[in-house]
């Protein structure tokens, strides 16, 4: 059973991505969609043995390197934790296989699509169901190639093939510690498996290494590497800038990979090595503090952002960090139950998004929307479900995840905790803001799209909708079902030994006016957004005209690309044309393959020059040469 | 009177060769003269050969030579097919004009 979840999604990439044209798009669609959604009842079915028989297992697939003492397989390991991403994987990449039916409907290559889309669906799998970090490396490869593969996916868009080489370069950065984090595990424990390096990091905790020239802690120097890797893949402030550009690739690729699974990798990441970051405070201040960072920067950018998804793209960075913090205070399974929830509201609202697009014709600018909730009423449902979830309304799932991570947050205290739970109520406060001015923008006030009529806008079709509900299902119950489970008082028997707690959860509550304070924001905030976003817009245009260099920072992105841009980029792209121009050009290839052509040119030149198709001359030469040998023969 | 010997046999004979050679290289106007010139150059040969039998007592030499006139013949043969065709499909046998091999 486990190696059909594993293994269905990838023959259904197989078949459709090399017998496609021949099968036809139809078949290959209900194919893809088909195998990955079988193997999402059967993570569900895993999941249920899991959740009531405290199911575990290791099913070895093959061994896959073995040398001397070194011995990697490839394997499937279930437990509590990968249980939950094999879930949160396998539905959301089947929910969004049926939905890319109808969203790439008008695309000549859906077989392509749908083969991306399994495969990465399997590297994924490959990914959460690691039981080594090779594994885990290679699922976590696989999905970075999936991802620059779908990001690229309209390859003929100059500015998708520029953010797919973006997210994989900036990718590199990262992965590069990982890598790095990968080597000085197996070089301190002779061994890359999760168990045994996890039940050797309490007798490391004392050696030190010298890099850099500076002095550390191995557990924390590779806690750290570990880290930096994701921070690549999550979209962490210093790394994030992939993330926002990703939003080139088609609406399903993005709701799948850049908000729901690939993103959340990085926090998966972290969270099954917390045996290893258990041990390491600095490395978990590190975490908490680039956490905090990122869902302040992320969602003030989102606060001015126009276009539509890049509004949910920043959201999901900011949400991120709320899973890094989370983690950095020691709160695992909170950040693991937010990753959980977070799947669903934002797959939601990057669905939604995508039949909001769908609707106005592929228009993606907020400012050019507006007054159509009476014309797309199932897709304004869907996306004020998805945006209450988001923003953590009352009994919807983000306001128990969020509020957990608050509470948390502040349970921890010291410094870290209670400067991680004012930056997290803030955030919050942040979120609802930017989250319901996308809702305003799109469906309320004016109608002021002059391309489309607004007779034309229609609401997307049922293939689309229906998938979209389904989330909606799980965005509106997933945190109250598994509140208990995940977070309550059961979940230290549910995580079990997945998640290993140094210091054990305090029971107490935090005081009552801290746990109504997040909630009580958000609801204010909606009737406030709505006024200064609908009723009375002069508010923000003066505060706007005011404060210009305030919003030109934030419409920037804090200036994240222009720095980069200025530090990197440029100096890189002169080194390289150097190189390029001088070393390559005028060195290389004049000496080397350019050269000899044109030495074999002058030669065969002056060679034809020779032949003047006059027959006395070559009777003449056949004598001197036929005297020369002779000469020769006699004389020697 | 003088008694001729080897060594006019052989200055004739070198004679004829330089005559065969200088022949081929200047003559500039017909092919057919270079095929004569070669002509010279294996009859000055055949002299040196029947000479030196002559004179060694040996009769391989003139043996040799008949093999070198037959060789002769089917070359004046083969050579002067080659001018016909050629001059068939050209029109002229003018050595200046014969130089298609030109690189």
């Amino acid at each position: 059973m486990e190696y059909a979840i594993i293994l269905f999604p990838l023959m259904g990439s197989i078949i459709s991505g090399f017998f496609g044209k021949k099968l036809g798009s139809k078949f290959c669609q209900l194919l893809t969609s088909s195998f990955v959604s079988a193997s999402a009842i059967l993570s569900l079915y895993i999941f249920y043995k899991v959740f009531l028989q405290d199911y575990s297992s290791n099913n070895l697939i093959f061994n896959w390197i073995s040398s001397g003492n070194f011995y990697v397989n490839w394997s499937i390991y279930i437990d509590p934790l990968t249980s939950v991403m094999l879930v949160v994987v396998s539905l959301i990449s089947s929910v969004i296989h049926f939905y890319s039916i109808g969203y790439m409907s008008h695309d000549p290559h859906k077989t392509r699509f749908m083969s991306y889309l399994s495969l990465f669906t399997f590297a994924m799998l490959t990914l959460v169901t690691a039981d080594n970090f090779l594994q885990l490396y290679f699922g976590w490869e696989g999905v970075g190639l999936c991802s620059y593969l779908l990001i690229g996916f309209w390859f003929k868009k100059p500015s998708a093939n520029a953010a797919a080489i973006k997210a994989f370069v900036v990718n590199r950065v990262g992965d590069f510690g990982l890598a790095i984090g990968i080597f000085l595990i197996f070089f301190f424990y002779g061994t890359v498996n999760f168990g045994e390096v996890f039940q050797q990091t309490p007798l490391m905790i004392k050696e030190k290494i010298i890099f850099l020239g500076f002095e550390f802690n191995i557990i924390t120097l590779i806690c750290l590497l570990l880290f930096l890797g994701a921070m690549g893949k999550s979209a962490q402030i210093l790394l994030h800038t992939w993330l926002p550009d990703a939003m080139e690739g088609p609406t399903p690729v993005s709701a799948l990979i850049h908000a729901a699974t690939m993103v959340t990798a990085g926090v998966f990441l972290v969270v099954r090595c917390s045996p290893i970051f258990e041990y390491s405070q600095v490395a978990l201040n590190v975490v908490a503090i680039v956490g905090m960072i990122t869902a302040f920067f992320a969602a003030t950018v989102a606060l001015v952002q126009n276009d539509i998804k890049k509004i949910i793209a920043y959201s999901t960075c900011s949400q991120l960090g709320y899973m890094f913090f989370a983690v950095g205070v020691g709160a695992y399974h909170v950040a693991i139950f937010h990753l959980f929830t977070h799947a669903f509201f934002k797959a939601l609202l990057f669905l939604g998004s995508g039949c909001v697009i769908h609707s106005f014709k592929e228009e993606q600018d907020i400012r050019l929307m507006g007054g159509v909730w009476k014309k797309i009423p199932y897709t304004y449902a869907l996306m004020i479900i998805g945006t209450l979830a988001l923003t953590g309304f009352p009994f919807l799932s983000g306001y128990y995840s969020k509020d957990a991570i608050i509470e948390f947050t502040y349970l921890k205290g010291g410094y870290i905790g209670y400067s991680a739970a004012i930056v997290g109520i803030f955030t919050a406060l942040l979120t609802a803001i930017y989250s319901w001015r996308l809702i305003f923008k799109t469906f309320h006030g004016k109608y002021n799209n002059k391309i489309n009529n607004i007779s034309k806008i229609q609401e997307s079709p049922l293939i689309m909708l229906l998938p979209t509900c389904l989330l909606a299902l799980g965005a509106v119950f997933a945190g109250i079902f598994f509140k208990d489970t995940f977070i309550g008082n059961a979940s230290t028997q549910f995580w079990s030994n997945s998640i290993l707690f140094l210091q054990t959860a305090q029971d107490n509550h935090p005081p009552f006016w801290f746990i109504i304070i997040t909630p009580l924001l958000v609801i204010i905030i909606i009737p406030v957004s709505f006024y200064l976003f609908i009723k009375n817009e002069k508010i923000l245009r003066n505060f706007v005209s005011k404060n210009n260099k305030l919003y030109n920072f934030l419409i920037n992105k804090w200036y994240f690309d222009e720095l980069y841009n200025f530090i990197f980029i440029k100096p890189i792209k002169k080194i390289g044309l150097y190189f390029w121009k001088k070393g390559d050009i005028n060195t290389i290839d004049r000496y080397g393959p350019d050269g000899l052509s044109r030495l074999i040119k002058i030669i065969s030149n002056k060679a034809v020059s020779f032949q003047s198709g006059y027959l006395y001359h070559y009777a003449f030469v056949m004598l001197i040469g036929f005297s020369i040998l002779l000469t020769y023969f006699i004389l020697y | 009177m003088i008694e001729i010997g080897l060594g006019h046999y052989l200055t004739l004979a070198a004679v004829i060769f330089t005559i065969g050679i200088v022949g081929v290289f200047l003559n500039r106007k017909n092919v057919i003269i270079i095929l004569m010139s070669i002509e010279l150059i294996l009859l000055a040969v055949n002299i040196n050969l029947v000479s030196f039998s002559v004179y060694l007592q040996d009769l391989t030499g003139q043996v040799f030579a008949m093999f070198i006139l037959t060789v002769a013949a089917a070359e004046a043969a083969v050579g002067l097919a080659i001018i016909v065709i050629y001059y068939k499909s050209k029109g002229s046998i003018d050595v200046e004009e014969i130089s298609s091999l030109k690189g």
